[in-house]
């Protein structure tokens, strides 16, 4: 069925992302946003507005019933979760089907199979793929029987978790214990399901990561990004291609999304995040996320595909109007996530008002915001403010209008993390590229030992 | 209405040949000035004007404006602020028990709770040795950076 009007189940960058497609697709777009958004620019830009609740997002973005509700009301034909919040609930698809609603995202039964991190590790296993020694701890014994095998320092993840959310590091023996316990009651408190699995941990692994999009017959690969930059597992750096990977390991990475999207039978947008490991050569299965990511724009600049636009068509019930060897990957793209956030003070958040916001533009560059002047950013939600991405026809150039690009934003009123992008861009490390994902902590390290006048 | 990224590329290449520096536009639901820095590049700051289309019946409902703890305590106790505006929680994790409780001994550098801030957790220090003699914020309340989140009694007599 063609999608006329569509609800946005989400806010800030993404939310604005998604209602910049629909307005080049002529879709009527509804944002559904919580009472700290009502005023917000998203809700500027879309062509209608609803309230989905309360700021909290348990009252609001995380709630399923909400989302549905607002989505009959308005008359919407599909709805978009954007990241984050119900954007790979199954009850959240579960509803919008009993409801005769799109959900724009993949089948109940794709989200189940990679949403519970154990079962998708079983079908990466059956398609396939390698996966990072490790396996199910019910109890301390059976803990302590795969601890034996993958040794140690070994990660704890919850099998409710994923996107760096429910990790926790054991450097030794010792400490495996009280980690379980812990990891264990933190799991049930944040995914409402207590297990965990253990997995050897990788410590100069870097993030590699595949763009997918199925239409659940067939899939195609869209380029790799390296997602190694990264603060207590939360990405703050993406680019695309990866860097100085042999063109082998390009393929054999893509040949492994491909394999795991097609045992799935894939049908929407994904990705498929593997933990490279330049020493032995090989890539290992990590999870696959069902839904769009924050990182996509860097995947669009070098390809020159739409994927929103893209994802909506496959929603829609169409094959895919895109074929393997008509994706052709020009250049090199990087983000860089400018959050409100301190970082020199532990990264400390930063809510408030902004008061001014002035973007850098230009061929190559893009940011994608939902922040102007009297934008007031909540303390409910993330602190992403704005993603500038750039493309060049190398990573060199692209490197330079990152830096040129840096120079020239400005978003005044709340503390950012724009300068410690700026001071990264001129890393030698970073610069070289290839930076594993231990990097990042020795970057802040390194500066914290220079005199405070030179950040 | 705002400009899509198309249109801005379309404005700035007229601008970088007509050799203009700035171009300001006003229109009734938007403000656009597109800027070149020297040699360093193009900027834009746009001003999106245009008010929301909030459907009718989905006005945001009056909620009660929730209720400000006092703000005034005790002569001679000391009131806990958050270190930054956030939800309170008394306890490290849901069902676990509270970090102090009425009654409880703390130092300075007790950690008496956590603020959660855009997802980020900040934890709450007591900043005076003395006895909690009440808490004014509900476990799960939102709190802004002058609200009470607990009442101390300073150990070295009233402060």
């Amino acid at each position: 069925m063609r999608i006329r009007r569509l609800l946005v189940a989400n806010r800030g960058e993404i939310a604005s992302r998604v209602i910049r497609t629909c307005r080049r697709l002529g879709i009527e777009s509804v944002l559904a946003a919580s009472d700290a958004d009502l005023d917000g620019l998203p809700a500027r830009q879309a062509d209608r507005v609803v309230r989905l609740g309360p700021a909290p997002a348990a009252a609001s973005y995380l709630d399923p019933a909400a989302v549905v509700g607002a989505a009959v009301a308005t008359g919407a034909d599909a709805v978009h979760p954007g990241y984050g919040f119900l954007s790979e609930n199954q009850v959240l698809a579960q509803a919008c089907a009993e409801a005769g609603v799109v959900f724009v995202g993949p089948s109940v039964a794709s989200l189940r199979a990679v949403g519970d991190k154990l079962t998708a590790r079983g079908h990466a296993l059956d398609a396939g793929l390698p996966v990072v020694p490790g396996g199910e701890a019910a109890d301390l014994p059976a803990a302590r029987a795969v601890a034996a095998e993958v040794g140690y320092p070994l990660l704890v993840k919850a099998v409710g978790g994923g996107g760096g959310r429910g990790m926790k590091l054991v450097p030794t023996a010792e400490e495996l214990p009280a980690a379980l316990d812990v990891a264990v009651s933190e799991a049930a408190a944040a995914f409402g399901d207590p297990r965990v699995y253990l997995e050897r941990y990788v410590a100069r692994g870097r993030h590699v990561e595949v763009q997918v999009l199925g239409d659940g017959v067939s899939a195609i690969a869209l380029g790799d990004r390296d997602c190694s930059v990264q603060r207590r597992y939360q990405k703050l750096v993406e680019e695309a291609p990866a860097p100085l990977l042999p063109a082998s390991v390009h393929a054999a990475v893509a040949a492994s999304a491909l394999a795991l999207a097609t045992h799935l039978g894939y049908r929407g947008l994904g990705t498929v995040e593997l933990l490279h490991d330049p020493e032995r050569g090989t890539s290992y299965f990590l999870e696959m996320n069902a839904r769009i990511q924050v990182e996509h724009p860097v995947t669009e600049m070098i390809t020159g595909i739409d994927l929103v636009a893209e994802q909506l068509a496959v929603a829609e019930g169409l094959p895919l109007r895109l074929r393997q060897d008509g994706v052709v990957l020009s250049g090199h793209a990087l983000e860089c996530r400018i959050n409100a956030e301190d970082a020199t003070r532990d990264f400390r958040p930063a809510p408030g008002r902004i008061e001014r916001v002035v973007l850098p533009i230009g061929d190559g560059i893009r940011v994608d915001t939902h922040v102007q002047g009297g934008s007031v950013v909540p303390p409910h939600y993330d602190s992403l403010l704005a993603k500038l991405v750039v493309h060049g026809a190398d990573r060199d150039e692209a490197l330079a209008r990152m830096r040129a690009a840096l120079d020239l934003l400005r978003i005044e009123g709340v503390v950012t993390t724009a300068p410690l992008h700026r001071a990264l861009l001129d890393d030698p490390e970073f610069v070289a590229g290839g930076v594993d994902t231990a990097f990042f902590e020795r970057f802040l390290a390194g500066r914290d030992r220079e005199p405070a006048e030179v950040r | 209405m705002d400009l899509t990224p198309d249109d801005l590329r379309d404005v700035l290449h007229a601008l970088d040949s007509s050799g203009l520096d700035e171009l300001h536009l006003e229109l009734a639901d938007l403000t656009l000035t597109v800027r070149r820095e020297g040699a360093a590049g193009w900027t834009v700051e746009q001003q999106v004007l245009r008010s929301p289309v909030l459907d009718r019946d989905a006005e945001p409902v009056a909620a009660p404006a929730p209720e400000r703890a006092p703000a005034e305590v005790p002569a001679g106790t000391v009131a806990v602020h958050p270190p930054l505006l956030g939800t309170f929680y008394r306890a490290p994790r849901p069902g676990e028990p509270p970090f102090v409780e009425v009654g409880d001994e703390v130092a300075e550098d007790t950690v008496v709770g956590i603020v959660e801030t855009m997802k980020m957790m900040t934890p709450v220090h007591a900043g005076v040795a003395g006895t909690v003699t009440e808490f004014r914020t509900d476990n799960g309340t939102f709190a802004e950076t002058d609200a009470v989140l607990l009442v101390v009694a300073p150990s070295g007599g009233p402060a």
